[in-house]
């Protein structure tokens, strides 16, 4: 049942949104190449194995690094790392948010107003600063779950927001009131009966916290305060730097990761766009009528 | 008095609590974590000389009394407050004994600088193009300027940057990889003229992602704006297009446009500094970016601690102007 539901979707929004079509094909490629990771004849730490420096062949189709990697493989295993340093930072988010939003929407009065008011001064915080100044901190001891979960801890507060709002409305309903008096409790009353309403709206955000976390994770890799010795996009562009791979005329060497990472976050940024018009009600309603 | 009382009131005290949560977050992060910083730099000063240990003793006792780290964590904090008060952030561990607060008063002119005037373009082309967009939106430019927005909206500043230098300073050499200007500091037109040679692609890098920004958003205001009755009025009544989109749909679409540009500071401050570093520009990035590699942690402690006072400050004067441009809250 549920199954069909998300089906007879995935095809609605194929059939009607551009941005979808687009943004899945785009992520698509992107999985192909995060699983061929697991069958890359090199291991992700392997040195001097293929000859060094080559530019792009049809033997080295992302020509090798100047530590004797094949690009392509290489890149493969960047794409897994960075996924999942911001897929864990999104989860881990997204929980903290979820938790942060039914609290305050559904308890209102004082305590929203004061946690309310904490929030919206994270929201203005400049967080790359605080960021840079942990990983310094931390350098050395960054691990790719460590960086995960730092990113993760420093982004909930915009989504918090939304799902007050949510649970704010979803709390006037009357179907809340029939629990409350037939005896459900506040925990009850918000995980059974609200998450579910939450879930659409989570999936669209979830999607949109991608852009942010790799672009962090890119931005901390360059600047060298992540694991350098493992392969994101982040690190490879970092490498690419520290050899002085532009100077040098290596273009391919920085050319394939930056390639990767634009690809990645359109490909998100259209299925969240998608996602969100397909949730907005009024888009739904025109739709609708273009249906008829 | 009114106004005071429902506006500009709670907008100071959320200002102060901005402050209070970054400053107090700022101050706990590095006393939370498991490596003590002393230890750090009297590991990384012992690393290649054997030091008499009576000396490692009194250097362990004075970088713990330069950071701040003697007596219980609540007397830290009182001194931690007591410091910033008085405008001192300490000294600097990679240019001893420079203090930090110099360094970065150093950097200070040219990240304002880049990021005042990339603000002011990306504002003002955005919500115009997105405005333009928006009401001729079944055109074919209007179309195709959209698709390259949402392409370049999601792409890091970072990324950006990189394709910037590669293409304009890399392949076609037009502009210089590095640096900030060249010559004697001077209001002549030759400095001034390598300023803005210097300084093109990196405030382009900053323009491009926020105009992308601000023209999503002026679209989607604008795509509300045209179904009202005013703008079909002034359609019906002959008014001139130009006159309408101008004077009527973008004036009244600025007003959300402002309070989002005291929101989405943070974000435009944090592309300033990786566009600084990757263009080697004078400032606050790029002092971030050698505070980094000397892991001179009062450096990019004063710059967090800075950063933050200053974009919750900016803020704050934004949302103090909004009543200058919204009559309905000026009449309240």
């Amino acid at each position: 049942m549920a199954n069909d539901v998300l089906r007879a979707t995935i095809r609605d929004l194929f059939r009607f949104s551009l941005s979808f079509r687009f943004g899945s094909i785009i992520l698509m490629i992107v999985g192909i190449l995060l699983l061929l990771s697991f069958f890359s004849p090199f291991e992700s730490d392997d040195r001097r194995v293929v000859p060094r420096n080559k530019p792009p062949s049809q033997e080295f189709i992302l020509g090798t690094t100047g530590t004797g990697q094949d690009g392509f493989w290489l890149l493969t295993f960047a794409i897994r790392n960075t996924l999942m340093v911001s897929g864990v930072a999104v989860l881990i988010g997204r929980t903290i948010a979820v938790m942060v939003g039914m609290l305050t929407g559904y308890l209102g009065g004082k305590t929203d107003r004061v946690i309310s008011s904490i929030v919206d001064s994270i929201i203005v915080i400049p967080r790359l600063p605080l960021l840079i100044l942990i990983a310094a901190i931390l350098q050395g001891e960054m691990t790719v779950l460590s960086l995960a979960l730092l990113l993760g801890i420093l982004d909930w507060a915009h989504p918090s927001k939304r799902y007050r709002a949510m649970i704010l409305s979803l709390r006037e309903r009357e179907f809340t009131h029939t629990a409350i008096f037939s005896g459900m409790n506040a925990v009850k009353v918000v995980v059974q009966e609200h998450l579910p309403f939450l879930i659409p709206l989570l999936l669209a955000d979830a999607v949109a916290g991608f852009l942010w976390a790799i672009g962090m994770e890119v931005t901390l890799s360059v600047l060298g305060l992540s694991d350098l010795s493992t392969p994101s996009i982040g690190t490879l562009i970092f490498w690419g730097n520290y050899h002085h791979a532009l100077l040098r005329g290596r273009v391919w060497i920085l050319a394939a990761p930056i390639a990767a990472s634009v690809l990645m976050v359109v490909g998100f940024y259209l299925v969240s766009l998608s996602l969100s018009e397909y949730l907005d009600p009024r888009t739904r309603l025109s739709r609708l009528t273009m249906e008829e | 008095m009114n106004l005071l009382r429902t506006y500009i009131l709670p907008r100071i005290l959320q200002w102060a609590l901005v402050i209070f949560v970054g400053i107090s977050a700022t101050f706990l992060i590095p006393r939370l974590s498991p490596i003590n910083p002393v230890d750090e730099m009297i590991g990384r000063m012992t690393a290649f000389a054997s030091i008499d240990p009576h000396a490692v003793v009194s250097m362990r006792e004075s970088a713990t009394a330069l950071f701040g780290l003697e007596g219980t964590l609540l007397e830290q904090y009182g001194r931690f407050w007591a410091r910033l008060f008085t405008g001192d952030l300490g000294v600097s561990f990679g240019n001893f004994p420079r203090p930090v607060s110099d360094i970065i008063g150093a950097g200070l002119p040219w990240t304002i600088g880049l990021l005042s005037i990339a603000i002011l373009i990306s504002w003002i082309s955005g919500v115009f193009l997105g405005a333009l967009a928006g009401y001729f939106h079944d055109r074919r430019w209007a179309q195709i300027l959209e698709r390259f927005v949402v392409v370049v909206y999601p792409i890091p500043y970072l990324i950006i940057a990189f394709v910037l230098i590669f293409v304009f300073a890399w392949w076609l050499k037009w502009f210089p990889l590095v640096g900030g200007s060249r010559g004697q500091p001077g209001l002549t037109w030759d400095y001034i003229s390598t300023l803005l040679y210097f300084g093109f692609l990196p405030a382009l890098s900053l323009v491009i992602g926020s105009t992308a920004f601000r023209f999503i958003m002026a679209k989607s205001l604008t795509t509300t704006e045209i179904a009202s009755d005013y703008v079909q009025y002034a359609e019906l009544a002959a008014v001139p297009k130009r006159k309408i989109i101008l004077f009527y749909v973008a004036r009244n679409t600025m007003l959300p446009q402002v309070t989002d540009l005291a929101l989405s500071l943070g974000a435009l401050f944090e592309g300033a500094l990786i566009t600084e570093v990757l263009f080697a520009y004078p400032g606050l990035g790029f002092v971030l970016y050698n505070a980094i590699y000397n892991a001179d942690y009062n450096i990019i402690m004063g710059i967090t601690l800075l950063s933050i006072a200053g974009i919750a400050t900016a803020s704050l004067l934004i949302d103090l102007l909004y009543p200058i441009f919204d009559p309905r809250v000026r009449l309240r």
